[in-house]
Parts: structure tokens; C-alpha cells; sequence
């Protein structure tokens, strides 16, 4: 398990590098993204065969943050449930996106897909809300500001920590770690 | 007949004072009770990534506490469960005032408005209103204000499934374990698991939800739910799940199960999950 230190646009080697288990600190701008907003991504690729924003070699963290006490660049920013962005994600991986941050697992149809476009998935803790907003240095709303929480942020990160999930090798951290400790199976 | 001097009249600001200041304290004050449940979790979690994950939860539960932030960005939709005296005479509608309690914690302490206003449609009430309240009649003239931010991840992983009698303990232990093992680490583990037997389809799952509110440390007076706590406790941790789905020993930190007489045909069963922000706070006026 290493620790990777990168900064943002991603590039094919920090890619290459990240291996299911390592922990990755992420440096530059990311932007923000959950299900409205992937939704309406997507429809305005559907409509205009573009997107609107630029997303080759960048990183999406699925989160929804709580509005900035004064002060403060962003409120509490944990990862949300990845899975329900699924549907959305390869549209996105297909205009480049490598990086996906969000928490718990996601469709096998989405995994090979991702490794189909070598970009890789990775989980912050979530409900460390509190704890992940320290590694955020501005914010600012991109796209569909009506959107409130759901807006796209672009984030300028230092050193924000994730765990590589699933990596272009078929890694599977997952499955890995639960195999370890597991002594009953589920029907 | 005319209302006598037992009965006590309750200003309605007085119910948005106290929903508003249960709100913003739920969502930023877990309570050093459950930061030590996670310290002793911490001592007994198998995996390195799991302690680290607990670490983690531990580090960002005081910081919240400390800073008065919200310890998750899911500030929830508000479960509010309201014991009502027969002796209290309220000056206006009840539910309105609640919501206005709602309405001001969210705008006033920095929350996320999370509730969309059509499950079609979507949108959203931009005051995180309305809340789902529960109103239950009690002798005496006080009122009881149990207030939960509820999460949507681990609300997601919940279900109610209609058992039949035959399907027992054992048809019981399948369905729980199943729900908590594919829920992975969506529903945001180490979590409290909340259980409802019998009643019917939506008696199951208002019992499953007040299981949440209890104490984490209480005894269920009932043995044969408390053995079945115990067993199911014992097993879920055994499914390898862990802290934040990462793999690990602490899958959940305890369950919680509350009954009701059900139809001679039924074996409801609702399981509702909570996130370890297990965020409820309760107050007497």
C-alpha cells in the first residue's frame, strides 16, 4: 500500500501508478458533481454532443456540500453514494474524465467500463465531512447554480486524501479487504 | 365542558424554539457517549484501514463538535416524533410550527437543504422542509421532542419485507444479514442497525426508526429480542464489511429491534440503517 501524492489535470502515469489499497493525496482544482447535475451533463451531451465544461484528465468528487459558514471556503464536503451516478458516468469517462471520488461500490458494468477508459475510482470516508472541508481551499459554482448543494463546484484541493478503489488492473479493494475478515457469508 | 386548570397551554414558538435548537445541535453535537462507542470500537477493529477509517470518524466527529459545523454534509430530511400530553392545549397547528423550527435551524446554522419537493419532479423546498413528524398521544401535560436528521445513504439501504411466520428467526437473520452485506459501505458503516417485527407494512417501519432513537447501551426488556440483538450483532460484524465498507470487524455497533403483535399470516420485518452520524437528539417541555 503506498502513498501517492498528485496534482490535477491528472496524467496517464498517475493513473498508471495508483494501485486498489494506496492512499492518493490530491492537489489542484476538482469539481464538484452529484445526480442533478451528472443528469444534466449528460442531457446536454445527448442534445449538443458536447459537454459544458471541460472534463479530459480531471477529477469529479460526488459530494454535496453544506452552504460556507462566513469564513470559511466550503461547509462539511463528505463523498456520497457513487453507485447512483453509474448510469451517468461512462458518458463522462468518455469525454475524459479519470478520476471519480465518492464512497461505497459500484456496478460491475461500471467497472469495466472504467478500465475500459483507464481511469480509476476512488472513496474518501464518508460522514468525515467535517475533517475533508480542511482540505479545501476555495470554492467557487461552475454550472447550475439553481442546482443549490447540487451545483458544480470547481474545489481548489490540498492534499485531500482518498483510497484507490478500483484501479485499470482489475483491483478490487473491496473485495479484497472484506474477504479478509469475512467468516459468514450472506445468502 | 370547559377547559379545566389542568390543562397547560404551549406557546407554538416555544415548539419552533425547541426544534430549531434540536436541529442545529443534532447535527453538530454527536455526544462524547458515541465518540467513546467509536474509541472502543476503535481498540477491538481487526483491519488497519478500519482503525484508520475510525480514526477518521473520530477526528471529524470533534472537530464538528468543537467548531459547531455539521459533522456530515447530509444534514437530512428531520424525523421528528412528538409525545404529546393529553393535558396540553396548543395555541395553533402543531405541524406547522415544527416545521418552522426546521426552516430556521437550516437557514440560521448553515445546513443542507435536502429535500427534494416532488419525487418525480424533484426540485428542491429550499428550507429542507417538511419534516416527517410522528405525533402520539401520552397522559400528562408535558411534551416530548425526539428530533433525527436522517440521512439519505444509509435510508437507501433500508427496506420492509413481508415475512411469513414460518420463515422464523432464522428467515429473519438471512434478510438482515443479506441487506447489510450488499449495502457495503453505502449506508456509511460502522452503523446502528434499527429493526421493526411485526405490526404491518408501515407499522414495521415506524418501529424500526423509534429503534433507532434508543439509547445505544440499553437492555431490551424483552428476552427473546435481546438474545436476537446479541446474536445479530455478533454476526453482522462477522460479514467482513467494516468501517466504511473498507473491510473490517465493526460493521455495525448495535442493534436495536422493537416488536409489535402482528396478523396471524405475517412476519413484517423493516430494517432501518443508520449511518455511524447516528445524529438524535430529544427534549421535554
Amino acid at each position: 500500500m503506498a502513498e501517492l501524492y498528485v496534482h490535477t489535470p491528472i496524467k496517464e502515469v498517475d493513473i498508471a501508478n495508483m494501485h486498489a489499497g494506496d492512499i492518493v493525496y490530491i492537489s489542484g482544482i476538482i469539481y464538484t458533481g452529484r445526480d442533478a447535475a451528472h443528469k444534466r451533463l449528460v442531457e446536454s451531451l445527448h442534445e449538443n454532443g458536447q459537454l459544458p465544461i471541460d472534463l479530459s484528465d480531471q477529477v469529479i468528487y460526488y459530494v454535496g456540500p453544506t452552504p460556507a459558514k462566513p469564513g470559511r471556503p466550503i461547509g462539511s464536503c463528505g463523498p456520497t453514494s457513487s453507485y447512483r451516478m453509474d448510469k451517468y458516468s461512462p458518458y463522462l469517462m468518455k469525454k475524459g474524465l479519470k478520476v471519480m471520488i465518492g464512497k461505497g461500490d459500484r456496478s460491475e458494468e461500471f467497472i469495466a467500463d472504467m478500465i475500459d477508459n483507464k481511469a480509476v475510482y476512488l472513496q474518501a470516508v464518508g460522514g468525515a465531512g467535517a475533517l475533508l472541508s480542511r482540505k479545501v481551499k476555495t470554492s467557487q459554482v461552475v454550472l447550475y447554480e439553481d442546482l443549490g448543494a447540487e451545483a458544480i463546484y470547481k474545489l481548489e484541493v490540498k492534499d485531500f486524501p482518498a483510497i484507490v478503489t478500483y484501479d485499470i488492473y482489475g483491483g478490487n479493494l473491496i473485495v479484497d479487504e472484506v474477504k479478509k475478515y469475512q467468516t459468514i457469508k450472506p445468502e | 365542558m370547559r377547559l379545566g386548570d389542568s390543562v397547560r397551554k404551549i406557546e407554538m414558538n416555544f415548539i419552533t424554539q425547541t426544534v430549531k435548537e434540536l436541529a442545529m445541535d443534532a447535527n453538530c453535537n454527536i455526544g462524547k457517549s458515541f465518540i467513546d462507542e467509536l474509541r472502543e470500537a476503535l481498540k477491538k477493529e481487526k483491519s488497519a484501514i478500519g482503525k484508520n477509517v475510525i480514526e477518521q470518524i473520530i477526528e471529524n466527529d470533534t472537530i464538528a463538535m468543537e467548531n459547531r459545523e455539521p459533522m456530515c454534509q447530509d444534514t437530512g430530511l428531520v424525523v421528528v416524533f412528538v409525545e404529546l400530553g393529553y393535558d396540553v392545549h396548543l395555541e395553533g397547528d402543531l405541524y406547522d410550527a415544527i416545521n418552522e423550527g426546521i426552516r430556521q435551524a437550516y437557514h440560521e446554522g448553515f445546513l443542507r437543504k435536502s429535500v427534494a419537493k416532488h419525487p418525480i419532479t424533484r426540485g428542491n423546498t429550499n428550507d429542507n422542509t417538511p419534516g416527517i413528524i410522528h405525533i402520539k398521544l401520552v397522559p400528562g401535560d408535558k411534551i416530548k421532542i425526539t428530533l433525527a436528521p436522517k440521512g439519505g445513504g444509509s435510508e437507501n439501504m433500508s427496506l420492509v419485507k413481508m415475512l411469513v411466520p414460518s420463515d422464523g428467526i432464522e428467515g429473519i437473520k438471512k434478510l438482515v444479514l443479506h441487506t447489510i452485506f450488499y449495502a457495503g459501505g453505502k449506508p456509511c458503516p460502522p452503523l446502528i442497525v434499527g429493526i421493526g417485527l411485526g405490526g404491518n407494512l408501515e407499522k414495521s417501519a415506524l418501529i424500526a426508526k423509534e429503534a433507532l432513537m434508543r439509547d445505544l447501551n440499553d437492555v431490551n426488556p424483552d428476552p427473546v429480542l435481546a438474545k436476537l440483538e446479541q446474536e445479530l450483532l455478533d454476526e453482522i460484524n462477522q460479514l467482513g464489511v467494516g468501517p466504511m465498507g473498507f473491510g473490517g470487524t465493526t460493521t455495525a455497533l448495535a442493534v436495536k429491534i422493537n416488536s409489535y403483535p402482528c396478523h396471524i399470516a405475517s412476519l413484517p420485518v423493516a430494517i432501518n440503517l443508520q449511518c455511524h452520524a447516528s445524529r438524535h437528539k430529544e427534549r421535554v417541555i
